[in-house]
């Protein structure tokens, strides 16, 4: 199938009627996911968002239920956000960070509803990535820029129109209802030039690297990696895979919400028991847990690496901590420093 | 789906002072519907997110027993937000427990087997759950010799005093309890608990041994009981990492890629073995 560029607004207009949409949006020097009210709000220029899409299934913080609580007993009203959504624009990367996202949300012993609700009601539009920028580096954590996992549409951009392809029933389902046009074999044909010219330059080598994390635990590389990191958590909230949480109580007397949000292994405090005791006491235990849980951790539990190339962390580092230069780093790692 | 956030309301129907530095309180909590009673079937060794409401939830091991119908207890010492708040409770008051959270110890492959439980501080909580539970008549029967180590600095800081003083008199189960250093009218031993266990513990022969206390105790205690012939199998331990959810998603209390709330945070010696000393 395919739609012309400027049939976007329109298309987008009609499924506001139905759903809440969200598209990459213009905020001062940010580009973010937001909910639109019109079709050319839509800003599908920008290559990757500031935020993941992770976002809208995940805030940063959300309400889990209101409470009045009184000497007589307790009421507790769940808030849950059953809306029909669509995600429109986002990238594989990004789409591919949810279905990582779900082991961790529906794991072999309890169901996230926030997470899962929305999950379920919602369809995702991906765009492919024509030109990725030098800090994207997803083919070498099993991604691709055209990679379909995560999305129901994947829209290929041919100069005019995007070609349409279909990649769950949802999505055919919708794109069927739109009554978006055949593609002919001549846009097929552009698509397909366009997914093969479309490289990645950045390679981030990882042969090896998990064998190199079963063992190095308690290497000396791990006493060098983190020095220049300032455990501030910019890599952490910006990642697409991070799923760290606390949860707190705001509330005004007798009446209140519990309240989740987004909490960062880079902080001391994450880890800090009661007593005083604390088990990752420097950022040396801070940043080797950020990469043991991405590339050991992660892919013990659900065989996958938790980490999906955005290269977030690495445009928004303020001391320039470059995970594929960390990651070079840990591969080529010896038991012994040499002197 | 079942919503695993969501607390249940329960009555505080004890606020009892436990130690003598008052810094330890036993809340006994009351469910409010046999309903609720059914959907909180719990075993010795797991935990719970108790909440005040306005505070916010930390998790506490259950330190009632199942065979302890009608309530939960739990002893909480004063640590924080959430333990200050339930100090000040008054009866009556309403508070919220989510659970029951995480393993348990392993009740069923004890069968058969001796049982030594050492315990050092307030981390007596759940050790004081599986004692009750083993000592239920309807179970006693399925377990050899029952041993208890505890220790306290000073016998004031002892927890469950009065039960300490029924199993005293109780052949069913072998109590030993030390302080750190004598005092005046204390007929106990004397002397930190790995030293006691090395003097006390029945022969490793067909036992296990099951410790819970602060780190200094299990790290002099682990040598003692290799000396004694316990493989690492038969030692188990209960975790305590700062946890929040408690099911395996925040992300907070993993020691590798275990998450302690989810997976344990009851693990053997040989378990633990296998991952990086991150507790
Ligand atoms: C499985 C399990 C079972 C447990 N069972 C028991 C039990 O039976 N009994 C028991 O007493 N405890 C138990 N604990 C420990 C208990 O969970 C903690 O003591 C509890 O979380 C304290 O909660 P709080 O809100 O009172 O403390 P918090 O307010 O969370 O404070 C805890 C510590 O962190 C520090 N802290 C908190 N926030 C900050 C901040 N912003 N900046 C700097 N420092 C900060 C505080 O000073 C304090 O030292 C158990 C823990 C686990 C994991
Ligand atoms: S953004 Fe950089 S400095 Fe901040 S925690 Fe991450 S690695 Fe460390
Ligand atoms: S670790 Fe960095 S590159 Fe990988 S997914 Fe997270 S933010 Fe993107
Ligand atoms: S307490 Fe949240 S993951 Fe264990």
């Amino acid at each position: 199938m395919i739609i012309s560029k400027k049939d976007i607004p329109g298309f987008l207009d009609k499924l506001i009627s139905e759903y809440q949409v969200f598209a990459p949006v213009q905020e001062g020097s940010f580009t973010l996911f937001k909910p639109i009210s019109s079709g050319t709000n839509a800003d599908l220029t920008a290559a990757n968002t500031k935020l993941p899409a992770k976002e809208i299934f995940f805030p940063q913080s959300e309400k889990l239920f209101s409470y009045n609580a009184t000497e007589e007993g307790v009421k507790v009203e769940e808030v849950l956000d059953e809306q029909k959504k669509v995600i429109f624009g986002v990238r594989p990367c990004d789409a591919r960070s949810l279905v990582l996202l779900d082991n961790v949300f529906d794991n072999d012993k309890f169901q996230d509803p926030y997470y899962l609700t929305k999950r379920a009601n919602t369809i995702m539009i991906g765009i492919g990535c024509n030109t990725p920028l030098s800090t994207c580096f997803c083919t070498s954590v099993n991604g691709s820029p055209f990679d379909t996992k995560g999305l129901d549409l994947l829209l290929v951009d041919i100069g005019d129109a995007y070609v349409v392809e279909v990649v769950s029933d949802k999505g055919k389902s919708l794109a069927e209802q739109a009554g978006l046009a055949a593609a002919t074999d001549a846009d097929k044909a552009a698509a397909a030039k366009i997914k093969e010219t479309a490289t990645i330059t950045c390679q981030v080598n990882t042969d090896g690297l998990k064998e190199k994390l079963d063992t190095n635990f308690y290497w000396p590389i791990w006493d060098r990696i983190h020095e220049k990191c300032l455990g501030c958590g910019a890599c952490t909230y910006l990642c697409p895979t991070c799923h760290c949480f606390d949860i707190v109580d705001d509330a005004k007397d007798c009446n209140g919400c519990r309240v989740r949000n987004w909490d960062s292994c880079a902080f001391p405090i994450f880890t800090l028991h009661g007593s005083g005791h604390n088990p990752r006491t420097s950022n040396k235990e801070r940043y080797r847990q950020r990469i043991m849980h991405k590339f050991k951790y992660f892919v013990d539990n659900f065989n996958e690496i938790a980490c999906v190339g955005c290269g977030r962390c690495i445009n928004n580092c303020p001391v320039n901590l470059d995970i594929r230069a960390v990651l070079e780093d840990v591969r080529g790692s010896e038991a012994r420093l040499d002197s | 789906m079942k919503n695993p956030y969501l607390p249940l309301p329960m009555k505080l129907v004890k606020n009892f002072t436990e130690t003598e530095d008052k810094l330890i309180h036993t809340f006994t909590l009351q469910f409010l519907s046999e309903e609720d009673e059914k959907s909180f079937p719990y075993m010795p060794g797991q935990f719970a997110e108790l909440c005040v409401f306005g505070k916010g939830e930390a998790p506490f091991g259950m330190a009632s027993s199942p065979t302890e119908p009608g309530f939960l207890k739990f002893s909480i010492a004063k640590v924080g937000v959430v333990s200050t708040a339930l100090h000040m409770m008054e009866e009556g008051n309403m508070v919220g427990v989510r659970g029951p959270l995480g393993n348990y110890y392993p009740v069923d492959e004890l069968k058969g087997k001796n049982v030594v439980i050492i315990g050092g501080g307030f981390a007596f909580t759940t050790l004081r759950s599986l004692a009750t539970y083993m000592l239920q008549p309807e179970h006693r029967g399925d377990y050899g010799d029952i041993t208890v180590i505890y220790g306290a600095r000073n016998p004031g800081l002892l927890l469950y005093k009065e039960e300490l003083a029924a199993w005293e008199q109780n052949p069913n189960i072998n109590l030993v309890t030390t302080i750190d250093s004598a005092v005046d009218g204390w007929n106990g031993r004397v002397g930190f608990i790995p030293s006691v266990t090395e003097e006390v513990a029945p022969s490793s022969e067909n036992t296990y041994a099951i410790v819970c206390g602060p780190p200094v105790m299990i790290k002099f205690t682990m040598p003692v009981l290799e000396k004694l012939g316990f493989p690492d199998e038969r030692i188990i331990m209960s975790l305590e990492n700062r946890m929040k959810c408690g099911i395996g998603m925040c992300g907070r209390c993993n020691v590798g890629g275990k998450y302690v709330c989810k997976d344990g945070p009851v693990f053997t010696k040989a378990q633990l073995n296998e991952l990086p000393g991150e507790y």
